[in-house]
């Protein structure tokens, strides 16, 4: 019992049951490079469960057929399960109703989907949009895109040096002319969880709309997009074990209503003649032309072995581990961690004295342990810091205590290939 | 760990310790600026042309060590050469690179840049050893735009 700590978290560790959980994604059985993989990229995307691999195959192999239209067996197999799929999304994110989820490629073309339809039909000149310093470039260019077309301002949030967004200067950034804010649940580049819900409550008070980009956050931490009250939500599949090219978009029903859609054809329509045309009703109306069908089915399956494992248990146990991870890197010398926010998602972003990052990934490449090194599309946080990059490690639920120690040994033999 | 020693030689490491020509040129007759977004590395390349001749060359900006070692030995090996000689020169060292089916190059020109040819095991910095490359060979054909490595993509 000399660390109590440690021993409280490894019966902690045994309650999730991550040699159990590893088990489940076939990828960890390779080597690479001669080395047990060791996956420290979940930012960028995640690895996928049997459960998601089998939904995708089982799908093809008895259960293919086009939705919403045939009158056929699997047709209404294939549409059911594609319904099925977004019903576990809203129970999943808690929204009101099935039809504010609107299946997109991703979180990227959710934003778009917003900043498009919303956003050309309710901005105009002089309008402000606030974003933060923080994002993803995902949500900054369709932000500037739109500023372009409209003629409408776009505001930023600094961020402190800690990686916290400012909320004094947030504040005085809000006015009447606010008519939009998107900022990101939880940052890519530094794992910086951010108050959104104060910072929806805050845009509310001037009648602003909310996008909030959960693409890093879902996979991590419980969310409710009834309790934020955020007016829109998006994530995208790939990133919480899911297939890559499915994502969903959550808006408030008055709001996707109100809104026009986004693209046009098939499934999005009610009636069709050549003088006019009436759309369909939410949330078909924003989900043109046959759908990644497959992708819904294998997403559905994702948040359903995620709900297994629960939100909860993976929040405790990633908590853990980025703890362990953060006073790991701390221990070798010349390392400084960037992005050290009091709430803060499971991502070391760090740099190395003497060593560029795209060096350090190269050499831990080699022995099996795959990072991030770059910009993490979020150039605007880089230069805040002063950094052309910095090298990341994103940690999920299937990561363990011995993969930290890996990293930790490979970083050294970093200094030893520099002589530094 | 044989290949990362072959990629990380100990050259390559010197230069990038202490890069040579890694300053501006102040009456520099051209400059050009490098980019590779993949990695943020961003380097800009001064010349001093004299009759097509590079009477002075050196750089500046912020890189890994492949690239940072790449710019550096870059400049020490075209210094004095003919416009048509450095292009001759990038044209084997981007073969060393590739090393695809056929590629002949022509080693003794290369000299001591044979010490990149361990980047070739490594497909995705090759753009890192040929960003300075690219940046002085759009300096030298006049081009006044930001060289980025994934340009046609």
């Amino acid at each position: 019992m000399k660390n109590p700590k440690a021993v409280s978290s490894d019966s902690r560790t045994t309650a999730l049951g991550t040699d159990k959980i590893r088990k489940d994604f076939p990828i960890f059985s390779q080597n690479i490079h001669g080395k047990p993989l060791v996956y420290f990229d979940n930012a960028a995307t995640t690895q996928k469960p049997r459960a998601v691999i089998d939904a995708l195959l089982f799908y093809y192999q008895t259960q293919n057929a086009n939705v919403h239209r045939g009158i056929h067996y699997l047709s209404e197999i294939a549409t059911s399960l594609y319904e099925a799929s977004r019903v576990k999304i809203q129970r999943f994110l808690n929204a009101r109703e099935s039809k504010e989820i609107i299946f997109v490629r991703g979180a990227t073309e959710g934003i778009n989907l917003v900043a498009h339809s919303y956003g050309r039909t309710y901005l105009k000149r002089g309008d402000e949009i606030i974003i933060s310093g923080l994002e993803h470039h995902s949500n900054i260019v369709p932000w500037q895109i739109l500023s372009e077309q409209t003629g409408a301002v776009l505001r930023v949030i600094p961020v402190s040096d800690k990686g916290e967004l400012l909320l004094e200067e947030y504040e005085r950034l809000l006015s009447k002319r606010t008519k939009f804010v998107a900022v990101g649940h939880m940052s890519n580049a530094l794992g910086t969880i951010n108050p959104v819900k104060k910072i929806i409550q805050m845009a509310h008070h001037w009648n602003a709309r909310v996008l909030v980009d959960g693409a890093q956050a879902v996979p991590h931490l419980p969310v409710d997009v009834q309790d934020l009250d955020c007016d829109f939500y998006v994530f995208s599949g790939h990133k919480i074990y899911g297939p890559t090219g499915i994502g969903a978009l959550y808006g408030k029903a008055g709001l996707l209503e109100a809104m026009p859609p986004y693209q046009s054809g098939g499934d999005m329509i009610s009636y069709v003649t050549f003088g006019k045309t009436l759309y369909n009703t939410l949330p078909y109306k924003f989900e043109a032309g046959t759908p990644h069908i497959e992708g819904v089915i294998g997403l559905g399956a994702a948040i359903d072995y995620v709900l297994g494992l629960g939100l909860d248990k993976i929040e405790t146990y990633e908590r853990e581990l980025l703890a362990y991870g953060t006073k790991a890197l701390l221990s070798l010398p010349g390392i400084k961690i960037i992005g050290t926010a009091k709430e803060k998602g499971c991502i070391l972003s760090f740099v190395m004295d003497g060593v560029h990052p795209h060096d350090i990934a190269t050499i831990l490449d080699r022995q099996g342990i795959a990072i991030r090194a770059g910009h993490h599309c979020a150039m605007p946080v880089m230069e805040r810091f002063g950094l052309p990059a910095t090298a990341r490690a994103s940690l999920a639920f299937y990561n363990t205590r011995g993969e930290i120690d890996a990293l930790i040994q490979a970083l050294k033999h970093v200094r030893e290939v520099f002589k530094t | 760990m044989t290949d990362l020693n072959e990629l990380y030689q100990e050259m390559i490491l010197e230069h990038n310790k202490s890069p040579r020509n890694f300053r501006a040129i102040t009456d520099a007759t051209k400059k050009a600026e490098g980019y590779n977004p993949l990695c943020g590395d961003r380097l800009m390349i001064y010349l001093k042309l004299e009759n097509s001749r590079i009477a002075d060359i050196s750089f500046q900006g912020s890189g890994c060590a492949i690239s940072k070692a790449s710019a550096s030995m870059m400049t020490t090996m075209v210094k004095g050469k003919t416009k048509a000689e450095a292009e001759a020169l990038f044209e084997d060292f981007r073969k060393m690179l590739g090393r695809g089916a056929g590629s002949d190059y022509d080693t003794k020109s290369l000299g001591k840049l044979a010490v990149f040819s361990g980047v070739c095991e490594f497909p995705a910095r090759v753009k890192c050893a040929t960003l300075a490359w690219h940046t002085l060979y759009s300096g030298l054909g006049n081009e006044a735009k930001i060289i980025s490595t994934e340009e046609g993509r």
